[in-house]
């Protein structure tokens, strides 16, 4: 082990922080007290993990189609998951399910902003 | 026209991203391309002016600006599902996205979902209904400053307002 293979550090260190964020979402998924707010959790798991552990995977495949590949895969999922969290969460907010504890904001607090209950 | 130009770009990333040029696979390329083409020509894709290549050369300056805005949103929500007390508060918002048109609106919903900590309920007409998980989220969201951005973004684009706004 002469020569030290910086790529494949910073893919390392990439990659396990791109997993602690998907770990930190799952955490958040169990600990949040409602679907709303484990939507916010999820989503960590759904941008920042996968975010990281792509670029470290670029890292690794240099510049080359397979990049190219992965920054597509980046942007679909970009694209593709907060419609998937605005069906899920219109779909409840339509059956008639209530945030748990939200308040809207009052008028007072942002006087351009009109605020009103679901 | 606007189909051939689909075409051209879905037919060109099949073959890029496929690579292998067997019969078989060049003819499930085409049958998909023309796919597309028809159900987005059934959706109305092609009238009216919802979709427009315009604004594309200002998309790489807001994803630049969304992908700080989401590293910090990120990081936010972690220290909150990692904080033993868990500190949310939850707020509804309702948000007026009033000069934006239908694209940008959303392109509006989108981002604000992608953000951690904000999550789009409903859009009803203009108005966009939106789940916050804390006040200082809900709060710089009321501030405007991603509607701002998006206006920037869509500046130019010849507006089509009050088309109805398809789910």
């Amino acid at each position: 082990m002469a020569a030290i293979d910086w790529a494949s550090i910073l893919t390392w260190i990439l990659m396990i922080s791109g997993s602690f964020f998907v770990l930190v979402g799952g955490i958040g998924v169990l600990r949040m007290p409602d679907l709303y707010t484990r939507v916010h959790s999820a989503s960590v798991t759904e941008i920042l993990g996968p975010f990281l552990v792509l670029a470290g995977l670029i890292v690794q495949s240099g510049v080359s189609l397979t990049s190219g590949k992965l920054l597509a895969i980046m942007l679909f999922l970009m694209l593709t998951s907060p419609t998937g969290a605005y069906a899920l969460t219109n779909a409840a907010q339509l059956s008639g399910l209530r945030p748990r504890g939200a308040r809207p904001l009052n008028v007072d607090e942002f006087k351009d902003q009109e605020s009103k209950p679901s | 026209m606007r189909q051939l130009v689909l075409f051209a770009c879905l037919a060109a990333t099949w073959l890029l991203w496929s690579g292998i040029y067997t019969p078989l696979l060049l003819g499930l390329g085409l049958a998909s391309c023309t796919l597309v083409v028809l159900i987005s020509q059934r959706m109305g894709f092609f009238s009216g002016d919802v979709f427009s290549l315009h604004i594309l050369h200002r998309l790489p300056r807001y994803w630049l600006w969304l992908s700080w805005q989401l590293i910090k949103s990120n990081l936010d929500v972690t220290r909150i599902v990692l904080s033993p007390h868990m500190p949310v508060r939850p707020r509804l918002v309702t948000l007026d996205a009033r000069p934006l048109s239908p694209v940008g609106i959303a392109i509006f919903g989108n981002s604000i979902t992608l953000t951690p900590g904000t999550v789009t309920l409903a859009i009803d007409g203009n108005q966009v209904l939106v789940h916050c998980l804390t006040t200082e989220t809900a709060r710089s969201l009321a501030d405007g400053e991603l509607k701002r951005h998006i206006e920037q973004l869509m500046r130019g684009v010849s507006i089509s307002t009050t088309g109805p706004a398809t789910d």
